[in-house]
């Protein structure tokens, strides 16, 4: 029992598109919700809970002008990447306690057409501690790769050892037909992009697309309108990381508090996970996560994600999709883990399918690892 | 070594909270913040102990000695001022007092920067009553700065 029972995933849409300059950002929200909720066999007009993020600061009010709802419960949290896996919760938490009874929760970004400087701009946020670091020169990707140079030198993980990342995600990629980077690469192919904040190189971090995507989280006895089986909401946790007064220990990031605590709420193990779905906005991400997480200990990431143990066919594949590195980043990619993990748990992915999918954990980290940054973990299963 | 000329990058914008540490850096000191009551010591500054809501600041002068705790030799950053400065090394430094600051690591070859490394603070002027600390290895001879 999650105290989340009430409420279940009934349908999911990733939209197709990675370059959409003939679109409007809102037209692919709209366009996604479309999807998701045919998906689960219910309208538009059953929709009493709206939760999107990626807006302008009240633009949860344009969204729903947009859709021409009139929800009687909306959260626009915005937390980076990470939002819309915590939206999740959200969503459940709030049927759970009667607030709504269909949530909808959409995305839609043009990030690629619109020229976003994803991952490599300066900060915007004029929040205090920013005065501290803007004029230093940070983003998100340099703020990543401080990270990993620690964890190099901490542990002596090799570049070698974070390019498995992306070349087992890339090989996922080859297996999905909407991916947008689909021809394998290899380790050497990794080592030889050129590096764009050391020690990461280009192919070491996620691509930038247009993109969207839509999720319905119903309460259960609407369960039974919905078109496919419903996928339970096991268990879920946030959490918050920032520099501590200036004492944090850059290798222990939000995953390790809201992983066990996610985890203990779903009543599962490690060995009962059949495959994750980790926010891969750089190889980095992947290593650090897989360790806070503790699917091994701190340190061992680099041999953890070596081997061919992260790929289909392997003891934890994850990203079966693709993931961020070769197949959809739009800007803020959380919704993508679960949408892909809702998939697999109904055995809807063909090439990549991962066999008897029963259980899997999503894990977003939204923001900078290495300022501050989010971390929401799900626990997602077949009833 | 002062002004900055051509694109400039975002420089502090100085708050109650923030002004004792930036005007000390216009005098070419470096100061932390230690609490009166629960003596915890921090970086950045700000009004109240976020350990225990205290009022009480005591400012603490600094060596202005550390070592590199982590860095990154930065190749790609698209917002002006930076776009121009690129490779620059970001980095934060573990003060001898015992924390953690981001900053730029100065005046030395960006492949020459190791974790561990000692460092020492060197200010720069950026004009209008600002000057940033950077650090550069302990060993480096002064000179001119290249950076702005
Ligand atoms: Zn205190």
């Amino acid at each position: 029992m999650s105290g989340l029972d009430d409420a279940a995933i009934v349908g999911v849409f990733e939209h197709p598109t990675r370059w959409a300059p003939d679109k409007t950002q809102f037209q692919i929200h709209a366009e996604s919700a479309r999807g998701a909720l045919d998906d689960a066999g219910l309208s538009i007009r059953d929709v009493d809970g709206l939760l999107s993020s990626g807006l302008s600061p009240i633009g949860i009010m344009a969204l729903a002008e947009h859709l021409n709802l009139q929800p009687r419960y909306h959260d626009s949290t915005n937390i980076g990447g990470s939002t819309f896996v915590a939206q999740v919760l959200h969503a459940a938490a709030a049927i759970s306690a009667g607030l709504c009874e269909v949530a909808l929760i959409t995305y839609g970004s043009k990030a690629s057409s619109d020229r976003f400087a994803v991952g490599t701009g300066g900060l915007s946020g004029g929040d205090p501690p920013d005065q501290f670091e803007a004029p230093y020169g940070p983003t998100v990707m340099n703020s990543y790769a401080m990270v990993a140079q620690r964890h190099m030198h901490e542990f002596g993980t090799t570049a070698e050892q974070l390019a498995e990342v992306a070349v087992t995600i890339r090989r996922h990629a080859s297996l999905n037909p909407v991916a947008k980077f689909r021809d394998p690469i290899t380790v050497d192919d990794v080592l030889a992009s050129r590096v764009v904040s050391s020690p990461l190189h280009l192919l070491d971090c996620c691509i930038i697309t247009d993109g969207g995507g839509a999720v319905v989280v119903a309460k259960s006895d609407r369960v039974r309108d919905s078109r496919k089986e419903p996928v339970r909401i096991l268990g879920g946790a946030e959490a918050l990381r920032h520099t501590s007064a200036g004492k944090r220990d850059l290798l222990k990031i939000a995953a390790a508090q809201s992983g066990p605590m996610a985890m203990a709420m779903a009543g599962i193990e490690h060995a009962d996970v059949d495959m994750c779905m980790i926010y891969d906005s750089f190889t980095i991400t992947v290593l650090s996560t897989l360790e806070n997480l503790g699917f091994c200990k701190l340190g061992e990431g680099g041999d953890f994600v070596s081997g061919g143990r992260i790929g289909l066919g392997g003891e934890l594949p994850i990203n079966t999709d693709g993931g961020g590195l070769s197949s959809n980043h739009p800007g803020m990619r959380g919704i993508f883990l679960v949408i892909e993990a809702v998939k697999q748990l109904r055995g809807e992915c063909g090439a990549r399918q991962v066999d008897d999918c029963s259980t899997v954990l999503c894990h977003g980290t939204g923001g900078m690892l290495g300022l501050r940054h989010s971390g929401v973990t799900l626990v997602l299963g077949r009833r | 070594m002062s002004d900055q000329t051509g694109p400039k990058i975002p420089l502090p914008r100085i708050d109650e909270e923030s002004r004792g540490y930036w005007e000390a850096c216009a005098r070419g000191e470096l100061y932390v913040q230690q609490c009166g009551d629960c003596r915890l010591l921090r970086h950045y500054p700000r009004a109240l102990c976020p350990d225990c809501l205290s009022s009480e600041v005591q400012w603490q002068r600094c060596t202005g000695k550390g070592r590199v705790y982590t860095f990154t030799v930065v190749h790609q950053n698209q917002s002006s001022g930076f776009r121009e400065m690129v490779p620059y090394v970001l980095a934060y430094v573990e003060l001898d007092e015992g924390v953690r600051m981001l900053t730029n690591i100065v005046e030395c070859k960006a492949d020459s920067v190791k974790i561990g490394m000692p460092v020492v603070v060197r200010f720069n002027d950026f004009g209008g009553g600002v000057s940033l600390p950077h650090f550069v290895p302990v060993k480096a001879k002064r000179r001119r700065r290249s950076r702005g």
